[in-house]
């Protein structure tokens, strides 16, 4: 039991990163990883909004397939992530207002976010548990935190070489993330033979 | 004249404004769908028929929605038309709503969708908004089809699933991985810069997040930033000045004494 958490979470960081290997969340990977603070500030907030997201949409899925409305899927979801997010900002900003100094800022940038959207889906889709939905969204989490500071720490590196000038900005930045993605491909294989 | 209106709406999506290849929007889907011709046609096409429906939707009621909550209707709106996509695949292409997989659930908070509603249909009439979707939607596609045709050509040695002779015993396998989308994608937008480039019509490229519904909260976040940090060195560069000035006094008072 504990070996099958353990290797849902290694997964989610490491092999099917969401962000490097399965192109999920890749706006925010991109737009807020010019510095290190933003890069992890925003991993954070999208770590802890997923797992609140999880915890919200896991129960009313049941309660969907129950009324037999699993077509609403979807549109739920999202609504219910969008009402989430603003709600989590009220109520850090409300109680824990230095939290919500420091996450408050990337909040609203989340609920457009598919990397969220993307993992309360999976996690149905994979017939996960309560306990192993939430696991499996705390390591898709850590793997976007990850991979985002991994990445903000490269690009403060790029932003000062220089390069063709029609490869400046954009392209550049896209092809450093497919040297990321390279390393990351390194882990295909390690979790199945880490706990064996 | 409307005519022409018209057809350059529709043109500016595919050329001038193209949502993948200029504008940057819509990353996750390009690269993710990318790996065949089969699925980017696919995903190109669902993506077309979201966004004509709820452009068409939320141009007619854009007088109904206040503005204050318009970005969770439109929302709603897009939400319900890729849901009606959804059931129309699973019960008609179940192959293709297989191979699309989350990623047909995902054009929900496809930035290109909410941008055109947030950026066009609200603004403009019912049969210009369907013009901009149309344009837009085949922008988009076409995007997908070009990476997708380099990415399966030289990745797979194969286009749209038939085997091409001679690439095919040369074939790099890495394109149609992961790291090969985004080699690919940079590739293909520096390739764009180079010919845009040359016609002087060269636009400044970045992850603007123009067409993103949160553009303002992001915006406003970097200007209150701004202000923080400056308010910062202000406060800095008063203290060091006040330090400096202590330690002269302190200086002239043992000098004096």
């Amino acid at each position: 039991m504990l070996k099958e958490l353990v290797l849902i979470l290694m997964a989610g960081v490491l092999v099917n990163n969401y962000v490097l290997q399965q192109f999920l969340g890749i706006c925010p990977f991109l737009g807020v990883s010019k510095k290190f603070d933003q890069a992890s500030g925003m991993g954070i907030a999208v770590t802890f909004v997923m797992l609140c997201a999880t915890a919200v949409t896991w129960p009313l899925y049941l309660l969907l397939e129950y009324l037999k409305l699993e077509y609403l899927q979807t549109i739920v979801f999202i609504l219910v992530i969008a009402a989430l997010v603003q709600f989590v900002e009220i109520v850090l900003k409300r109680f824990i207002p230095a939290l919500h100094k420091s996450l408050g800022v990337y909040l609203p940038l989340i609920t457009t976010n598919c990397a969220v959207l993307g993992v309360t889906i999976n996690n149905i889709t994979d017939g996960y548990n309560f306990l192993e939905s939430m696991i499996s969204s705390l390591g898709v989490g850590l793997g976007f935190l990850l991979a985002m500071v991994l990445f903000a720490g490269v690009r403060s590196r790029i932003e000062n070489c220089p390069s063709p000038k029609c490869f400046k900005g954009v392209p550049i930045t896209l092809v450093a993330a497919s040297i990321v993605a390279l390393a990351f491909f390194g882990f295909a294989g390690v979790v199945e033979n880490l706990l064996a | 004249m409307s005519n022409n209106k018209k057809l350059s709406i529709l043109l500016r999506g595919i050329i001038a404004e193209n949502p993948v290849l200029i504008l940057i929007l819509g990353t996750c889907p390009s690269l993710a769908m990318s790996t065949s011709v089969i699925s980017a046609l696919s995903m190109g096409l669902a993506a077309t028929v979201v966004l004509i429906g709820s452009n068409a939707v939320i141009s007619a009621l854009r007088h109904v929605i206040p503005d204050t909550v318009r970005i969770p209707c439109y929302i709603v709106i897009i939400a319900a038309f890729v849901t009606a996509v959804q059931m129309l695949l699973e019960a008609y292409l179940p192959s293709i709503y297989d191979m699309l997989g989350v990623y047909l659930a995902l054009i929900v908070v496809n930035c290109i969708i909410l941008g055109r509603a947030e950026m066009f249909a609200r603004k403009n009439n019912v049969l210009d908004s369907i013009f901009d979707g149309l344009g837009m939607g085949i922008g988009f596609l076409v995007a997908l089809v070009l990476i997708a045709t380099v990415r399966e050509v030289l990745g797979a040695g194969s286009f749209a699933g038939f085997e091409i002779p001679f690439i095919s015993s040369f074939k790099i396998p890495i394109l149609v991985k992961a790291p090969g989308g985004f080699l690919v994608y940079g590739i293909i937008i520096a390739v764009m810069n180079k010919l845009t480039e040359k016609r002087g019509g060269v636009k400044k490229k970045d992850f603007s997040c123009e067409g993103c519904p949160s553009a303002h909260l992001c915006t406003k976040t970097s200007c209150s930033e701004l202000t923080e940090l400056a308010a910062e060195a202000l406060d800095t560069a008063i203290e060091s000045k006040e330090l400096e000035i202590e330690n002269a006094e302190v200086k002239e008072d043992v000098e004096n004494a």
